[in-house]
């Protein structure tokens, strides 16, 4: 069976528009909250990034890093988020997972464990923030075994030798950071800017799928339309904030933004 | 693991930058990897480059004010009746702390690349304050990140970080300490780096920077070596070498130049801050079997829970207040070569009131850590063994803390 992440990708395409990724941090405000925003955003996005919060992120802005602490403050445990995993999955099974974390929290699970945990609850994919390339090589390949993409990073400052060496190892799927800055940075850069650099990586291999994220917003998506998947992960959790701090519901509203993101990028 | 002689410690890692194979690396997010090498490729040239080692010395000297002294404690020696104490007085150097090493570096490996700007961390604020002053000296921008607990807390550094001219950027994440300090800044290098050149102020962080503070350091023991051997007409046979460990910059630089040397002639005793007496938090990951796992970029020892979530920490010495501790200590306690224990808050207090009352000299709450055990240690030695504590930073920033804990003649009477 192929991984249902390339087969989102086939359907975005089909339908002549870049896939649609959400990054939303699991156990934020809740367990079952982050459960229920995942399901009512299902609809509208092909790809669900479920962040796993961390107490020291080193490249999460303020929007992220006050989800992830909300989070943990509210007692996640790494296997509270593979239960969510397992149960969002009950609801569609189809719809592919990524974590995206850092690599102690999976370093102090157990490489092997981490990922058994992973296939056996329905994770799809796997971005590991400070585990770059080539350190990343033999983690990649305990990935491949399981049949989880290991998600590459690539960074404007990556250099063109770099990048085709990590191009050549990488699964199928790379995320390119659109600019130097945490998440949720203002985009410094041109639309232009970013996806000439996107077209110079895509150009080394036009059968990898390159998602763009960091600074995306519904301001912003409808420019970038011309890439294979866009990823909007501080918009969401600043949305999540602004509802809690307003009482409302951020699952409704949560909802209803990434239904405006997906109208701007058909 | 083994650790190698005649090969300095800091280029004992492998080519990943784990030293032991498991200590250290470059757990860093992409955009920083180009950075970090361009770093390493005009760190490892510069290092071997004699024209830029002279220029090093050429600010030690003139500006740093090299060498700090080397003074036998006669009156707590005669206290104590054990071994010899003996003090390096760090707190000597231009700032008062040890810090001006690695910052002096930093700040001239900075103009060499052409950056405009520096940023750096700061728990005690000597790190923050001694970047400022370099800062200023070769002409950078300077921003300093530091706790919002510790800007309170260490109020007379944060004074001398804005007087230098430096934004002083306070972290209201997490515990506000230390460790959220150096989060905060290397995020701000991650948006930056194109532009900025990042001082991480200990023995943490991405393998490069363990590797050039490490570096910077042990100008420590170069002047230790030399004074030992002028005191004594060569090192003594029985010699222990005590100090404070809290990312390890200051034990790493006063121990390096021993590193050779049987450690049952020179043994290193490395104290940790182990917190309130009465508080299961600490800042003591070597003495109290703290798990590896990674933070700021380097596997270590580091107090975290069961799912790998960064512990936070307590300690009346906020300079010593981080929840891991240098790669090179990992290596150091793990080959053995050196021994680690803890002094609580209220030990390093004793201490402090001991050696303020015996001796000139007024060491800062983090040696006073090291003065502690040390002390402790001196009464049991032989009068020929040669205890050298490095009083590596001073107390005039601490005078808040030791007024509030100790009263008002513990600040005035010195």
């Amino acid at each position: 069976m192929s991984n249902p992440i390339s087969a989102a990708f086939k359907k975005a395409r089909a339908e002549n528009r870049p896939a649609l990724l959400t990054y939303t941090v699991a156990g934020d405000s809740s367990k079952k909250q982050s459960l229920d925003i995942l399901k009512s955003i299902s609809e509208n996005a092909d790809i669900l990034e479920v962040g796993v919060p961390h107490n020291t992120p080193v490249a999460d802005g303020s929007q992220i890093q006050t989800s992830a602490y909300r989070a943990i403050k509210k007692g996640i445990k790494i296997n509270d988020i593979f239960r969510i995993v397992r149960d969002f999955k009950k609801f569609d099974k189809n719809k592919p997972i990524i974590l995206m974390g850092y690599y102690n929290m999976i370093f102090q699970y157990g490489d092997n464990n981490f990922l058994s945990k992973c296939k056996t609850s329905g994770v799809n994919g796997l971005v590991v923030v400070d585990l770059p390339w080539p350190e990343n090589k033999d983690f990649a390949k305990k990935c491949k075994k399981k049949s989880i993409y290991f998600i590459q990073l690539l960074s404007p400052t990556t250099t063109s030798k770099r990048l085709k060496k990590i191009i050549q190892n990488s699964h199928p799927m790379n995320y390119f950071i659109s600019m130097l800055s945490t998440t949720g940075g203002k985009l410094k850069v041109s639309p232009r800017e970013i996806l000439k650099n996107y077209n110079r990586i895509k150009k080394i291999n036009p059968k990898k799928e390159i998602v763009i994220g960091f600074g995306i917003t519904g301001k912003t998506i409808g420019k970038l339309k011309s890439a294979d998947g866009l990823v909007v992960g501080s918009a969401i959790c600043k949305e999540i904030t602004r509802s809690l701090n307003s009482r409302q519901n951020p699952v409704t509203n949560v909802g209803k933004l990434v239904r405006k993101l997906k109208n701007k990028i058909k | 693991m083994k650790l190698k002689k005649k090969i300095p410690v800091i280029d004992q890692g492998n080519s990943l930058g784990f030293w032991g194979g498991k200590f250290g690396g470059n757990f860093v997010p992409e955009t920083l990897k180009k950075p970090i090498e361009d770093l390493e490729v005009l760190f490892n040239k510069l290092k071997k480059d004699k024209k830029f080692i002279s220029e090093r010395d050429k600010y030690f000297k003139n500006w740093v004010g090299a060498p700090t002294r080397f003074i036998k404690l006669e009156n707590l020696t005669n206290h104590i009746g054990g071994a010899q104490i003996w003090s390096k007085v760090v707190s000597d150097a231009n700032g008062g702390a040890h810090k001006i090493y690695n910052a002096t570096v930093h700040c001239l490996l900075a103009k060499r690349s052409g950056k405009k700007i520096i940023c750096g961390d700061t728990g005690a604020g000597y790190a923050g304050k001694m970047l400022s002053m370099a800062a200023k000296k070769f002409g950078l921008k300077c921003k300093i990140f530091m706790g919002a607990k510790d800007i309170a807390r260490q109020k007379p550094n944060v004074k001398a970080m804005k007087k230098n001219g430096a934004e002083v950027i306070p972290v209201y994440s997490g515990s506000q300490t230390l460790v959220d300090a150096v989060s905060e800044c290397m995020r701000f290098w991650v948006a930056n780096c194109d532009t900025t050149a990042m001082c991480v102020g200990s023995t943490v962080g991405p393998a490069v920077f363990v590797r050039i503070c490490g570096w910077s350091t042990s100008q420590i023991s170069r002047e230790l070596k030399i004074q030992l051997i002028k005191e004594f007409g060569s090192i003594p046979k029985k010699l222990k070498l005590y100090n404070c460990v809290g990312g390890g910059s200051s034990s790493f630089g006063f121990w390096n130049e021993f590193m050779d040397y049987d450690k049952k002639q020179v043994e290193f005793i490395g104290v940790e801050a182990g917190g309130p007496a009465k508080s299961k938090k600490h800042a003591a990951p070597l003495t109290y079997g703290s798990k590896i796992g990674i933070l700021h970029g380097a596997a270590q020892y580091v107090n975290q829970n069961s799912d790998g979530q960064i512990e936070e920490t307590e300690s009346i010495s906020a300079g010593l207040d981080y929840p891991g501790i240098s790669p090179l200590h990992c290596f150091l306690k793990d080959t053995k070569r050196a021994r680690y224990t803890a002094a609580s808050d209220e030990e390093a207090l004793s201490a402090y009131k001991l050696v303020t009352k015996f001796e000139k000299l007024r060491p800062s709450l983090e040696p006073s850590h090291a003065f502690f055990v040390a002390l402790k240690e001196a009464k049991k030695l032989s009068k020929d063994t040669v205890v050298v504590i490095n009083s590596c930073g001073d107390a005039y920033k601490d005078r808040g803390i030791l007024e509030e804990r100790l009263g008002k003649k513990y600040v005035k009477s010195n």
